[in-house]
């Protein structure tokens, strides 16, 4: 029954002379979330009102299934938009959006009149004392409840009246594109593709790069991030995602180095190839999945020997967070399954019985000597083998 | 060069296969249930496949049942017979190295109530008779062991085994597992003296999705799906008939060539064994010559991890199995290794080769080659 959709958003009406740029970003990203839906929209802004129509037939729960991806969104309010045609006709259509909204008429409600147009020739008091006896007339069982009803109707005079009476919340954050762009450092582990959502959410577009090292690592590996990365592009709009082929580097690496140091040398080497990447792309900062000693190259003293070869600044939106946190985002976002297949993963081949917990950035550095001789060529090698590929939510 | 080594995993379908189920979905796509001629003519397909079929076991048209592949087989056999037979005992016998279609389901009795023997294996996986022997007794109503195993190749004593059973445990049904032996060796479940017999389409190029039992006349067993009563009740749902029809195309062509074709793997898999245990670290388990089936070739190499050498030779168009599927996250060991009393570390070391009857020796040759380069290099990078 409903042709239209109120979107309701918070953070960002507050945001002053900027506002027009926040609202044009949230209803980009509202477009791109219904371009996965059946069905023909239009999406349109009003006196600072964000509306979706429905050009054409639709699913009801697909169109609220996207919309709730979309960050920036506080509420979804399913509504019907009638022309003002004096009060006798607005009774009539609010009398009969509730008879079909509320089948069992065993309810108490309140009317929410709001005239937002001024020149209206009732206010917003005489309009919920009218509207309100209008409908207790028309269903004899339905009872007033001003403190605690069951359903609140809203009636909102603008250029056309708004009538609804239901809110789906929406996921918050701000709309992605507000906040720049940031390199996600994309694995196939649990992690990053939550980090990914968490920047999302607080409005920044993500690029994501991934290392790849066959034949330690097979091609469903590969999909696998892939498939991630998709699941993150639902909330973040679409991604480049970099597929390195890490193998050269990790297996040098492997030759010249320490072997307890292999896993922290070769994160630094990632951090390298991903900035390498973020520049390229205009990102403002790199973004990972750590979280504060969760594994050996995850503690404060790793942290910070990987952190130091960049200069942009590392997002770890995670880093606070128990595992079992993360796996309960994983899980809201729809990743989880796909995180816990079993392939394994580039982090992992070589790995040390004993990785060092607490490297000084002095010996690794010198343990890094070791590569001067090779290591340039096989980056600019790994840079430019990188393949790129284009994920959006849709395909 | 692509070379596909991994026939044991599936086969490419046969053309002849292929173009009879293509009429069959495309024009003569009756129900062999209906009444009208379009049914009939799709139930004599179903009867010409069921001929062609009974003709490469020597077995009666009456004694094939057609089902959805291999697990399906076995999962009939043992839990129709199993549940059919209930009142003369609680025993069942079936060996330590069987595929999961059946070890599977003798887990699920185990966990029913029923006692269950896994028989163990020597060191080439073939069954100890000895302690078959010593496991059948009077309550044993159902012994179940492969013809080939899956993993090596081994061809297990049936013929032994049977003498055993029957002398020791009358009552006992005897199935065979020969969904890696069918196509690839003369099985006549008649001078075999068993029961049932398991066979699966897309292993010897027909279409996945296509199976049949082989059940002799009057052995006591019972349905496992239920419905409309096809194929005598024993196997309820319309018959799959482009897939039956498949099947038997690519049955009858496997049995039309057999000497050929088998002599033509022995030669291939000989030299294979031969060319490969040359390089340095490299094993192959199972048992060697006639004990062995024509078309498997387990190898274990030293060092160098299944997983990595099977996408090492991918990069080089080969196609293999891992022979134990290994993983950072899930290590699934596999039982077969265990069994034959394999070194713990070659278990995660080990790939399967299987050939089909159009492998050819040039293909070999650059799988060698490739392997020859391969392993020596992968060795450099082991984990520590």
């Amino acid at each position: 029954m409903y042709k239209s959709f109120l979107i309701k958003y918070g953070e960002i009406a507050i945001k002053g002379k900027n506002r027009y740029l926040f609202e044009e970003a949230l209803t980009g990203q509202i477009r791109y979330a219904l371009r996965s839906v059946d069905g023909e929209f239009e999406v349109r802004r009003l006196q600072g009102r964000i509306y979706v129509d429905a050009l054409s037939e639709y699913d009801y729960d697909e169109v609220l299934e996207a919309l709730s991806h979309v960050f920036g969104i506080v509420g979804i309010c399913p509504v019907v938009l009638v022309e003002d045609e004096g009060f006798d006709k607005l009774a009539e259509d609010v009398i009969a959006y509730m008879d079909k909204v509320y089948p069992d008429k065993h309810i108490t409600f309140k009317v929410n009149a709001r005239r937002a147009r001024k020149n209206y020739p009732m206010d917003s008091m005489e309009l919920n004392a009218a509207l309100g006896e209008k409908i207790l007339d028309a269903f004899p069982e339905i009872k007033v409840d001003v403190h605690n009803p069951d359903v609140l109707l809203c009636v909102e005079i603008r250029e056309k009246i708004n009538i609804y009476s239901t809110e789906i919340k929406g996921p918050g954050g701000m709309p992605v594109g507000t906040n720049g762009k940031a390199m996600l450092l994309l694995s196939g582990g649990i992690d990053s593709p939550v980090a990914g959502y968490m920047i999302a959410k607080r409005g920044v577009a993500i690029d994501a790069t991934y290392f790849h090292a066959p034949p330690y690592t097979s091609e469903r590996a590969k999909q696998k991030v892939v498939d991630l990365a998709k699941i993150v592009s639902k909330y973040s709009g679409p991604i480049n995602l970099h597929v390195v082929n890490f193998t050269d580097i990790q297996l040098y690496i492997y030759e010249k180095c320490p072997h307890e140091e292999l896993t922290i040398i070769m994160r630094r080497y990632m951090m390298k190839i991903a900035e390498h990447f973020a520049n390229e792309n205009h990102c403002l900062g790199l973004v990972t999945g750590e979280s504060i000693g969760q594994v050996a190259s995850q503690t404060m003293q790793s942290l910070a020997a990987t952190n130091a070869v960049c200069t942009l600044p590392v997002y770890r939106p995670l880093i606070g967070f128990d595992k079992n946190e993360i796996i309960d985002i994983s899980e809201k976002i729809d990743a989880y399954e796909t995180s816990i297949q079993p392939f394994e993963d580039c982090c992992t081949i070589f790995v040390a019985k004993h990785p060092v917990t607490k490297p000084n950035l002095k010996v690794i550095e010198r343990s890094e000597t070791k590569l001067s001789e090779k290591i340039d060529e096989l980056m600019k090698t790994a840079i430019d083998t990188t393949e790129v590929i284009h994920i959006t939510a849709e395909d | 060069m692509e070379v596909y080594l991994d026939n044991s995993a599936t086969t490419k379908c046969s053309k002849r296969a292929v173009d009879t189920m293509v009429n069959l979905l495309t024009a003569d796509f009756g129900n062999p249930s209906s009444l009208h001629s379009m049914g009939a003519k799709a139930e004599e397909y179903v009867k010409e496949a069921r001929k062609k079929i009974a003709k490469t076991l020597k077995a009666e048209e009456k004694e094939i049942f057609f089902t959805s592949g291999g697990t399906e087989s076995n999962n009939l056999a043992i839990l129709g017979c199993v549940e059919a037979n209930k009142r003369a005992g609680n025993h069942i016998i079936t060996t330590a190295i069987e595929h999961a279609s059946v070890q599977q389901v003798f887990e699920h009795l185990k966990e029913e109530g029923y006692r269950v023997t896994y028989l163990p294996v020597d060191v080439s996986g073939v069954i100890s008779l000895e302690a078959l022997e010593e496991a059948l007794d009077e309550e044993t109503i159902f012994v179940s062991i492969m013809q080939v195993n899956n993993e090596i190749g081994t061809v297990e004593p049936i013929e032994e085994a049977v003498q055993l059973i029957r002398k020791k445990a009358p009552k006992a049904v005897i199935h065979v597992d020969a969904i890696q032996s069918y196509g690839k060796m003369a099985i006549c479940p008649k001078k075999l003296k068993i029961d049932l017999l398991s066979v699966s389409g897309h292993k010897i190029h027909g279409p996945k999705g296509s199976g049949f039992l082989y059940i002799k006349d009057k052995t006591k067993i019972k349905p496992i799906l239920f419905g409309g009563g096809q194929q005598k009740g024993m196997r309820s749902g319309t018959e799959n008939v482009p897939a039956i029809a498949g099947l038997a195309e690519a049955a009858a062509e496997a049995y039309d060539h057999l000497e050929e074709n088998v002599s033509h793997m022995y030669g291939l898999r000989d030299y294979f064994i031969e060319e490969v245990t040359k390089i340095e670290g490299v094993t192959v388990n199972g048992s060697t010559g006639m004990q062995a089936a024509p078309h498997i070739v387990s190898v274990s190499v030293e060092d160098v991890r299944s997983e990595v050498l099977l996408h090492s030779l991918e990069e080089k168009g080969i196609y293999v199995s891992a022979g134990s599927a290994c993983s950072s996250n899930k290590p699934s060991v596999s039982r077969t290794l265990k069994a034959i009393g394999l070194k713990n570390n070659l278990l995660d070391s080990t790939v399967r080769f299987s050939f089909c009857e159009s492998t050819t020796k040039e293909e070999l040759d650059y799988t060698i080659a490739n392997l020859k380069e391969i392993i020596p290099f992968r060795r450099k990078f082991t984990r520590k």
